[in-house]
C-alpha cells in the first residue's frame, strides 16, 4: 500500500462513515452537518486523485451552497431541533436489503473488473489552467447550455416559492368569465 | 494507486444514498441522500478521467457539469418541498398520498385535499354547464 492509497482509504472511510450517519441519525440538523463532513472528505479524495479544481469547486458549491440551502430548508419547514423519532419509514429493512444488495453487486463488479489496474497519478492533470482551457475550448457549447439550464432552474425556483404569483384562472372555471363572450356572441348574431 | 480504492468508495457511497432515499421519510433527508448518490457518480467520473489521462479532461469537466446540475436540482427540489409544506403543513413523503392508487386511503390529513378537490372541480364544472344555457 502506497502513501496515496493509505490517505485515500482514510478519507474514504470518513466519507462513507459520515454518509451512513447522514442516513441514520435522528436529528435533522446533524444530518446536514454530517453531510458537510462527507463532502469535505470527498474533496480531500479529489485532491489525492490530483483533481484540484474539482476539489475546490466541491468545497465551494457543495459545502458552501448546497448544505446552506438544505439548512434553510430544514429551518423553513419548522423541523424539530432535537431528536425526532419518525424520520425512518416502515420499510427501512427492505431499504437496507436493497442497499446491501446494491453495494454487493457494485463492489463485486469493481473488484473483479479493476483488481490489477493501477492508475498513474501525475500532478497538473486537474489544475485550474488545464480544466479552464479544456472547458473554454472543447466543452464551451455544453457550458453555455448549462448556464441557460441553471438560469431556468433558478427562475423556476423563484416562481415556485413566491406566494404572490398565482396561476392564471382557467376560462371555464368561473361563471363570470364565461358569460360575457356568450352575450357578445348573441349581440353579434 | 489501485483503481479499486476510489471505485469501491464510490460504490459504498452510492448504496448508502440508495438506503437513504428508500428509508427516510422527511423530504429534505431524501434530497440529501440524492446528493450522496450524485457525489458517488462524481467520484467515479474523476477516477476514470485520471485513469485514462484524458487529454480533453472529459471526466472532470463532466463532474463540474454534474455539480452545477445538482445545484439546480437542489434549488428546485427545495422550492417544491417548501411549497408542499406551505400547502400540507408537513413534508412527510409517506403521508403525501394524494396521487396514490389505493382506493381507500388511510385516515390521515395528508390525503384529504387530493380526495376532495376533484369532486369540487366537478361540481363547479356542472354549475358552469347549468349556468351556460
Amino acid at each position: 500500500m502506497s502513501g496515496q492509497e493509505v490517505v485515500f482509504t482514510l478519507l474514504g472511510v470518513v466519507a462513507v462513515g459520515s454518509a451512513i450517519l447522514v442516513v441514520t441519525t435522528r436529528r435533522l440538523v446533524h444530518a446536514a452537518l454530517w453531510l458537510v463532513v462527507s463532502f469535505g472528505a470527498l474533496a480531500g479524495g479529489y485532491l489525492v486523485l490530483t483533481a484540484e479544481f474539482v476539489a475546490w469547486v466541491q468545497v465551494l458549491i457543495y459545502v458552501g451552497a448546497i448544505v446552506v440551502l438544505l439548512l434553510f430548508g430544514i429551518m423553513l419547514t419548522r423541523a424539530p431541533i432535537g431528536e425526532s423519532a419518525d424520520l425512518d419509514s416502515g420499510n427501512r429493512w427492505a431499504a437496507a436489503a436493497v442497499a446491501v444488495a446494491t453495494a454487493a453487486v457494485l463492489v463485486t463488479v469493481m473488484v473483479m473488473g479493476f483488481r490489477d489496474v493501477r492508475m498513474p497519478l501525475r500532478d497538473g492533470g486537474g489544475s485550474a489552467e488545464a480544466l479552464g482551457a479544456s472547458i473554454f475550448q472543447t466543452w464551451v457549447l455544453p457550458f453555455e447550455i448549462l448556464s441557460v439550464l441553471l438560469l431556468a432552474a433558478l427562475v423556476g425556483a423563484i416562481v415556485l416559492s413566491r406566494s404572490d404569483i398565482r396561476p392564471r384562472p382557467e376560462p371555464g372555471a368561473r361563471g363570470e368569465d364565461v358569460d360575457p363572450p356568450a352575450d357578445a356572441k348573441e349581440d353579434g348574431i | 494507486m489501485h483503481l479499486a480504492y476510489p471505485t469501491i468508495v464510490a460504490a459504498l457511497l452510492f448504496s448508502v444514498g440508495v438506503y437513504g432515499v428508500l428509508a427516510r421519510r422527511n423530504a429534505i433527508l431524501v434530497l440529501m441522500s440524492v446528493e450522496l448518490m450524485l457525489n458517488a457518480v462524481n467520484l467515479n467520473l474523476v477516477t476514470f478521467d485520471v485513469w485514462y489521462q484524458d487529454r480533453l479532461h472529459g471526466g472532470q469537466v463532466l463532474t463540474l457539469f454534474t455539480i452545477v446540475i445538482a445545484a439546480a436540482e437542489i434549488g428546485l427540489g427545495l422550492a417544491i418541498v417548501l411549497l408542499v409544506f406551505r400547502n400540507r403543513q408537513n413534508v412527510d413523503v409517506d403521508r403525501l398520498r394524494a396521487l396514490s392508487e389505493r382506493e381507500t386511503p388511510p385516515p390521515e390529513h395528508g390525503a384529504q385535499p387530493g380526495t376532495t378537490q376533484p369532486a369540487e372541480t366537478a361540481a363547479r364544472a356542472e354549475a358552469v354547464e347549468e349556468a351556460a344555457p
